[in-house]
């Protein structure tokens, strides 16, 4: 029998070949965007919202669990990036960023936490990115709030360990996304001649390390944060 | 109301009763210590204690709450003291929709 998944951010990207992934393996999918859901399947289960409203998270992982009695994965992938110089950015962009990407990854490690622990098992991901080891011109907000999701992934590993979840975190290298579409292509190329394995990253290498840190099999590594592409 | 919320406290109780190995907490009543100075819970089961609740609450009456909010960690007198003043606060976010 299928696990039940949690992915957040499943109407593009990263989210949505994961969710393609897993259906495809037989799983349960629930997902969630701002926008219209982007995949059909009968185990397919899309909720629109912001990840950082508190009350439609709490509302989503409840239906959820009332639906299938567990959440057996949760795959933290929502996030938005923001470029810009220091000195030239808006607080208002700072506010965006920590919402999607902290605000929100907390909001639903916390919720998915509390079902996980009644059933004394789970598998967490959360996303950071290469940005944070490669400590990148222009991302301080961004890397800043990948930085974030690290101290929880590694905290929160410790304080749900007794309780049978694991945290973990991949940080891929970039892969040919929207999100990295808005960066300017001079930009992408120096930060590509940083890493170890010089290439783009893809779906496939990402979903590679995810699938690694949800085996059943790996429930002794936690608190690891993994970078692709030889970039930390 | 207040019966059913208690009813899904002790029924969280009776549970974490058999967990933790505490027959103390096997019968209770409003007045059965939770967290604090003669609390029976350590902060981790309370956690999970409150984590149960709400799912009970979800389940038993169809609202989703969050029970560790602003609100309650600023109280001066904790509403996870005793099982009678987790029911009252329950009460209160209930009513507030």
């Amino acid at each position: 029998m299928g696990r039940v998944f949690v992915i957040t951010g499943s109407g593009k990207g990263i989210g949505r070949e994961m969710a393609l992934h897993y259906l495809a393996q037989g799983n349960v999918v629930a997902g969630c965007s701002r926008g219209e859901p982007s995949i059909v399947d009968k185990n397919y289960t899309h909720f629109q919202l912001d990840v950082a409203d508190e009350k439609a998270v709490v509302a989503m992982v409840r239906t959820v669990r009332k639906s299938h009695g567990v959440i057996d994965v949760l795959l933290n992938n929502a996030g938005i990036a923001a470029m810009n110089h220091l000195a030239t950015t808006p607080m208002q962009t700072l506010q965006k960023v920590f919402a999607t990407n902290v605000f929100g990854s907390f909001i639903f490690l916390r919720e998915v936490a509390k079902v996980m622990m009644r059933a004394k098992t789970g598998r967490i991901v959360n996303f950071s990115t290469v940005a944070v080891p490669l400590r990148l011109e222009g991302e301080t907000v961004y890397g800043a709030s990948k930085a974030a999701i690290e101290h929880l992934t590694r905290v929160a590993a410790r304080e749900l360990g007794s309780s049978g979840i694991t945290v973990n975190a991949v940080g891929p290298a970039p892969v040919d996304t929207d999100l990295v579409r808005s960066v300017p292509p001079e930009k992408i190329d120096a930060l590509i001649a940083r890493q170890a394995v010089r290439r783009f990253g893809t779906f496939a290498d990402v979903i590679q390390v995810v699938d690694f840190f949800i085996d059943p099999r790996s429930s002794f590594v936690t608190g690891q944060v993994l970078y692709l592409g030889g970039a930390g | 109301m207040k019966e059913k919320i208690l009813s899904i406290i002790y029924a969280a109780l009776n549970d974490a009763s058999e967990e933790l190995g505490k027959p103390e907490l096997a019968r209770p009543g409003p007045e059965t210590h939770l967290y604090g100075r003669k609390g029976h819970l350590d902060s981790l089961a309370l956690v999970n204690l409150l984590a149960d609740v709400e799912q009970r609450v979800a389940d038993d009456l169809g609202k989703a709450i969050v029970l560790a909010d602003e609100r309650a960690m600023s109280q001066k007198r904790s509403p996870f003291a005793t099982a009678g003043t987790l029911a009252d606060y329950i009460e209160l976010l209930l009513s507030e929709g």
